[in-house]
């Protein structure tokens, strides 16, 4: 049965779209944009105060499956999806095993098919088993559904093998998706070298160890033509050299995450609470300053979660032994409602571009806009729920939040995939 | 009695907290010097010696220092203990816990474990050094022995020589220092060097002969040969060419200024034989006080307390 959105403030930047009107939904796509539109059998859904947006995609998450079901499932890991309201997502490619070949990367599609809550758009690895040496069958796994390649968790380290990898990723133009950490440099560190390294007695981990390899990076992106994502940007200076890059007109994205937005260094107390352990770290309140300004400039294309999910067991060991990472997909919109949106610093129309349609341009999927004939894949925005984030909270079978505590304001009401509610008044269905 | 109910980091402690322990360290100071040593303060407690890492000298200086207050101490070392059959620190806690135990003294590779126990159990913890982060008893005896040695602590210039980058002796000595109103300098290589040392209220130098004339303290810190493998200078002969006390430099000291060593030292490196045994060399004064003042934080921590005993 068709279904008719009704009486939600509707904002669209890439149709200019910004009021209240109502969006009538048919065969899993708008059928038609309206003000007043006649129900006739239509089902009704009042959405009056709500805010209706493009659906969101996270191009950074980390589903765990296969191998880690302890942690996340496709199954639990897309419920998080739709409850953040997130309609899309990308899981990279660091399962056990590794998701290096046609058939790892065929399991995640069909799995998501089955017991999916939203796209799956996988992540292939660039090298075999991520050793950073030999190609992966990227050929294949594009065949089987690959959207985009990456090693993440790990740099490439041989300049080589990245030029190759680009290289060969170029002729299926899919983007490359880059993890910028110099091994050499970074060692063993787990905390921003600085404050928080000198403070707590952990090794540190420069900036310079990300902004060397986005600089390589940036640099075989010019050599070899090919579309380069840099993942998770955290520092002041990794952002002024993405910026002279795109200023320079080459094929270059980057994203950030929620965590460096809005945390810094200085959290990180003498209680070292694991989950603020990231990689890379929480840097200092400079960089957050400089990657919210660009953010908002457009250097910085889109955010995403970088949504890591680990069990408790593993996040109470010592602060060095213990994984790195932050759940993100339940919080990421929340953060940037109660953070930038309503400090006035982010107009709903940079959240859009930010988490919606950059996410599909950095991936060529088919755009979807509010307008006849688009997808159904929508997102309604409930801006004045407030609710405090806590370890019961949560659709993700982790509870490791870098955000336990806080009181957000803003959060996903509805979302919809191809017309289907995966989310329901607040409820993943 | 002391404000913290844990000494997890220097900083738990008020620098009244540390003068009180200081203070009480003097009396059982003259307890240790008397053939009778033992006391029977902690009768019927439980202090755990919980040393996940090698240590002999603060394992023994702890164990030693709970037997003459007549507290049942028990050893746990890495190789004894459950840890190497992959329990974790959280579970070894509440195991530890649910035997009633008094006080935990740990040793632990990694920073912050300390705070593990103290989640994970009622017992006070004290930290016998974390990782690369702090080992306040070490400060305390250092400060014990500062204080004896020069009559106070304020407004002393302490320089503190070596791998700072890689020391929780610097980490709890500097801000211990700044407390009490004390000036720490550390010297070292910009290879051993902490990116931020202001942050733990030290001043910084390279160059240790600029400075040797006016430190009150010169404060040697182990080199560790298992940190060679990351060649942060070129050999020991460099080392102690720039950074070691020798001869000539025991003469550019100040007058009354006293040489201090965490222990163990590597003659000929940090220090010549010379300046080891020289008569500024308050090395075996510091091992001393260490077994004094560790009775003093253990009787503070656990005596006031009423007895836990039923019978």
């Amino acid at each position: 049965m068709a279904l008719l959105l009704k009486g939600a403030r509707v904002i669209d930047p890439a149709v200019g779209l910004d009021g209240i009107i109502d969006i009538k939904i048919g065969d899993g796509r708008i059928a038609d944009v309206g003000k007043d539109l006649d129900a006739g059998d239509c089902e009704v859904r009042d959405l009056a105060g709500m805010i209706l947006i493009p659906g969101l995609i996270d191009v950074h998450v980390h589903l765990r499956e296969p191998g880690q079901e302890y942690k996340e499932t496709i199954e639990s890991g897309t419920r998080a999806a739709a409850k953040g309201g997130f309609v899309g997502v990308c899981p990279m490619p660091n399962t056990k095993p590794v998701c290096d070949s046609g058939p790892r990367l065929r399991y995640l599609v069909e799995t998501a098919e089955k017991c999916g809550y939203a796209r799956l758009y996988p992540v292939g690895s660039l090298s075999t088993g991520l050793a950073g040496t030999q190609l992966s069958e990227m050929g294949d796994m594009v065949a089987q559904g690959a959207i985009a390649f990456s090693d993440d968790g790990r740099g490439v380290q041989n300049d080589g093998m990245m030029r190759r990898a680009m290289d060969y990723a170029k002729m299926f133009d899919c983007v490359v998706m880059s993890h910028c950490q110099s091994e050499d440099l970074v060692g063993n560190g787990v905390v921003n070298e600085g404050v928080a390294s000198t403070r707590l007695g952990l090794a540190g981990w420069p900036a310079e160890g990300e902004e060397i390899q986005i600089a390589r990076d940036i640099a075989l992106c010019r050599l070899t033509g090919c579309r380069l994502h840099i993942q998770h940007v955290t520092t002041a200076g990794g952002v002024k050299i993405i910026r002279a890059a795109k200023l320079e007109g080459l094929p270059v994205s980057c994203e950030v995450t929620p965590h460096h937005l809005f945390l810094d260094e200085d959290s990180i107390d003498t209680g070292y609470n694991t989950n603020l352990k990231m990689n890379p770290p929480l840097r200092t309140k400079d960089d957050c300053a400089a990657l919210q300004d660009a953010l908002l400039d457009g250097t910085i294309d889109c955010i995403a979660s970088d949504h890591a999910p680990h069990a408790a067991h593993e996040k109470a060991l010592e602060f060095e032994l213990a994984p790195f990472g932050t759940i993100g997909l339940e919080t990421t919109l929340p953060l940037v409602l109660t953070n930038m949106v309503r400090s006035g610093r982010m107009s709903y129309a940079r959240l859009v571009d930010v988490l919606s349609h950059n996410p599909r341009r950095i991936l060529k999927l088919e755009p979807v806009t509010i307008e006849r004939g688009s997808s159904a894949d929508l997102t309604v925005i409930d801006p004045e729920a407030h609710f405090v984030v806590s370890v019961d909270g949560f659709e993700s079978k982790s509870a490791n939040s870098a955000f336990i505590g806080e009181t957000l304001v803003g959060m996903a009401y509805d979302t919809y995939v191809a017309g289907v509610a995966t989310l329901c008044s607040g409820k993943v269905v | 009695m002391i404000s913290s109910k844990n000494l997890l980091t220097i900083e738990d402690f008020t620098p009244e907290d540390i003068l009180q322990v200081l203070d009480t360290a003097v009396s059982f100071k003259d307890v240790n010097a008397r053939a009778i040593k033992k006391l029977p303060t902690l009768r019927g407690r439980t202090v755990i010696n919980l040393f996940l890492e090698p240590s002999t000298r603060t394992r023994t200086s702890f164990e030693i220092a709970a037997k003459r207050l007549s507290a049942d101490a028990i050893n746990m070392s890495g190789s004894a203990s459950a840890t190497v059959k992959g329990e974790s620190l959280a579970d070894t806690a509440e195991t530890l816990s649910a035997m009633n135990c008094d006080l935990v003294i740990i040793r632990h590779r990694y920073a912050g474990a300390p705070g593990i126990l103290a989640r994970h159990m009622d017992a006070r913890i004290i930290n016998a050094g974390d990782g690369k982060h702090q080992h306040p008893t070490q400060t305390l005896l250092d400060l014990y022995t500062i204080r004896e040695e020069l009559g106070s602590i304020e407004g002393k210039t302490v320089g503190i020589i070596g791998d700072i980058a890689h020391s929780r002796v610097a980490g709890s000595l500097c801000p211990a220092l700044v407390a009490l109103g004390a000036k720490p300098i550390v010297i070292a290589p910009p290879t051993l060097m902490p990116s931020r040392p202001d942050i733990l209220g030290a001043e910084k130098s390279y160059s240790l002969d600029d400075l040797l004339p006016d430190l009150d303290v010169v404060y040697t810190l182990r080199i560790q040969q298992e940190r060679m493998d990351e060649s942060p200078f070129p050999s020991l002969r460099e080392y102690a060419m720039l950074y070691g006390i020798d001869s000539k430099r025991l003469q550019a000291m100040k007058p009354g200024a006293i040489i201090m060593h965490p222990g163990p030292i590597n003659r000929g490196v940090e220090l010549s034989a010379e300046a080891a045994d020289s008569p500024r060399a308050r090395i075996l004064d510091q091992v001393n006080a260490g077994v004094a003042v560790r009775m003093a934080l253990m009787y503070l921590m656990l005596g006031g307390e009423q007895s836990g005993s039923v019978a």
